[in-house]
């Protein structure tokens, strides 16, 4: 993989930008979703879908594709956002999010919307079922890469760490996880509802390797993927540091922005704060 | 009486098929031994993945290798299966309709040795609740040697339950068995006894015992208890006009619970996944929730009563 020119990072920021505007936009007018790991996620999400991931948004069922699982499924108005941007489906569906006859369910549904790898939403999830697709990938002498995007919070959950030692196990270096670390989950701070420092050591005592980005800096995320396929022997987990509803200054490191939707005078501060006209 | 275990009739079937289908793969959490799939890791072990004590993970992976294209049997203890799994089968396999294969062995009271941790008395309940999930008991050995083919050949999620213990045999080779597809086993028309998994054996002890006090019973054995052979069991009820259900597991939600609904009007989720909404009443609404459908399911039974054929006009 390339490293990113100065162009292309500026570009990448503003798909970023992009994907924060239109995740609000999203859960405004549905009045439901979830903005702050939506925030949290625009650089990272920017960097897979705009640069890291081999998917073609025509051949959406390619063998050979990367697979992203959103295992913080919660977040999935960004993902939709970035499926949309990147071509699975009209951008004018993310108008209709949530409506009855729309494909976008409020979280991730594999067999109603083009590009969802797979249906999430009950954190906890994307790791084994991550495990399992990048084990299919080797069986099948495919050279695909799995990648898993998970949430902090979601780290307290058991089946992610039996997934993990699964991973381990079977030296999955074709799985990839980016690690949301916002340190906000529904009820609190998570250094107070569970604590989970050490998290790095926690995965490195699973044998993982470990890698640590700021969350919100495009190169860093990158070269930290890049750096993720060089290493041939065990799976690899990103631990990015990011801030829960990044770029809405309201919104930012406040649990209660976990899962409600901003009212018209939040949204147009929201808006104005991610320079966008109105 | 059959000499081979429902579980070592299975073990060795699906050792076999492996060598005729190189995309089945096999998962257990630590429980080869016992249920068997370690003839199959024996045989392929490069397509045998032990997960250890961890029956959600169990289902997760198999969920990611069907993602992937593979045929995956997950195999553990029913009870953990359908209890401590139930999330990771409710979500990943059946509302993302993976392709993964629940083996479920020690089911009902086979496990007779470690008891009721190891029981598996309210699986078929639970597993039956799930839109999408189709649910297969074998009878005997026979049978369920016949099933890991079929099971692996169609595409979606199986629910496999599988006794630890040996079952009196009923089928003979030859037998060809069909997802959805009861079989008669005796005719009769006083009564129709309708059976399941290791109780076909046993029911049909019973229809002889009834014989000979002159009573003659049909015998149904229902192997799928989802999607249920309604067609069958209606018209044992037209028939017979008595019917009793016998299983290995509780009395509530499992084939008792599949035949008695059978010919009763319901309003409710019909078997389906819900979706999102704008608001929860449009949503019952279209799931056919309203008043109207309550109104028209009122009518409806209650032409039933009147023409005193509650089975002529059957339910949609």
């Amino acid at each position: 993989m390339a490293s990113l020119n100065e162009s292309r990072i500026v570009e990448l920021e503003q798909i970023a930008r992009q994907l924060r505007i239109d995740s609000l936009k999203m859960i405004h007018r549905r009045k439901a979703g979830h903005p702050g790991g939506s925030l949290s996620l625009a650089e990272i999400v920017a960097v897979l879908y705009f640069s890291e991931l081999r998917i073609d948004p025509e051949r959406p069922e390619w063998p050979e594709r990367d697979r992203l699982i959103l295992s913080k499924g919660h977040a999935a108005a960004i993902l939709y956002a970035a499926l949309a941007r990147r071509g699975f489906f009209p951008a004018e569906d993310l108008n209709r999010w949530g409506e009855l006859d729309c494909h976008l369910q409020g979280h991730p549904d594999r067999l109603k919307t083009p590009g969802v790898e797979m249906t999430t939403g009950l954190l906890g999830h994307g790791i084994a079922i991550g495990a399992g697709l990048a084990l299919a990938g080797r069986l099948k002498g495919l050279n695909y890469r799995v990648f898993v995007v998970l949430g902090d919070g979601e780290c307290q959950a058991g089946v992610i760490w039996e997934g993990a030692m699964t991973a381990s196990k079977y030296h999955l270096a074709n799985l990839v996880a980016i690690l949301d670390y916002n340190d906000v989950q529904l009820d609190g701070p998570v250094h107070e509802i569970m604590p989970m420092e050490p998290i790095a050591s926690k995965w490195l005592a699973f044998n993982w390797a470990v890698l640590e980005a700021d969350g919100h800096n495009i190169r860093q995320i990158h070269e930290a993927l890049e750096a993720a396929e060089n290493i041939h022997d065990r799976p690899t987990i990103i631990v990015a540091r990011t801030t829960k509803g990044k770029g809405v200054s309201f919104m930012e490191n406040e649990a209660y922005w976990h899962g409600v939707a901003p009212n018209d005078a939040q949204f147009l501060q929201a808006l104005a704060e991610l320079g966008e006209a109105v | 009486m059959g000499i081979m275990s429902i579980r070592e009739a299975y073990g060795r079937a699906l050792a076999a098929y492996g060598a005729e289908n190189p995309e089945v793969v096999v998962l257990d959490a630590d429980t080869s031994s016992s249920t068997l799939s370690h003839f199959f890791a024996e045989a392929f072990p490069d397509r045998f993945f032990n997960v250890g004590i961890a029956e959600p993970c169990l289902v997760d992976v198999a969920v990611g290798l069907a993602l992937g294209g593979k045929i995956p049997f997950a195999n553990a203890f029913a009870a953990l299966i359908s209890l401590r799994a139930a999330e990771q089968v409710r979500t990943s396999v059946c509302y993302g309709r993976t392709n993964v294969k629940l083996a479920a062995g020690y089911a009902g009271l086979s496990d007779f040795k470690d008891g009721p941790t190891h029981n598996a008395i309210m699986d078929l309940a639970v597993m039956r609740a799930m839109p999408e999930m189709t649910v297969i008991v074998p009878a005997d050995a026979v049978e369920t040697s016949k099933w890991v083919k079929v099971v692996a050949e169609y595409d979606g999620p199986v629910y496999l339950r599988l006794s630890r213990a040996a079952a009196q045999s009923i089928h003979d080779e030859g037998l060809r068995v069909e997802i959805g597809k009861g079989l008669t086993l005796r005719p009769g028309t006083d009564v129709c006894l309708i059976a399941t998994g290791s109780m076909v054996g046993r029911t049909m002890e019973a229809a002889e015992g009834l014989a000979r006090e002159g009573i003659e019973a049909r015998v149904l054995e229902i192997h799928t208890l989802k999607p249920l052979d309604r067609d069958l069991v209606i018209q044992a009820a037209e028939e017979t006009g008595a019917l009793v259900t016998a299983e290995e597991h509780s009395v509530i939600g499992g084939l008792a619970g599949a035949v008695s609904e059978a010919p009763l009007e319901r309003v409710g989720l019909r078997d389906t996944f819900g979706r999102t909404g704008l608001d929860a009443e449009a949503l019952m609404d279209f799931y056919g929730l309203g008043v109207e459908d309550i109104i028209k399911a009122g009518k409806r039974v209650l032409e039933r009563k009147t023409t005193r054929n509650v089975d002529r006009v059957r339910p949609a």
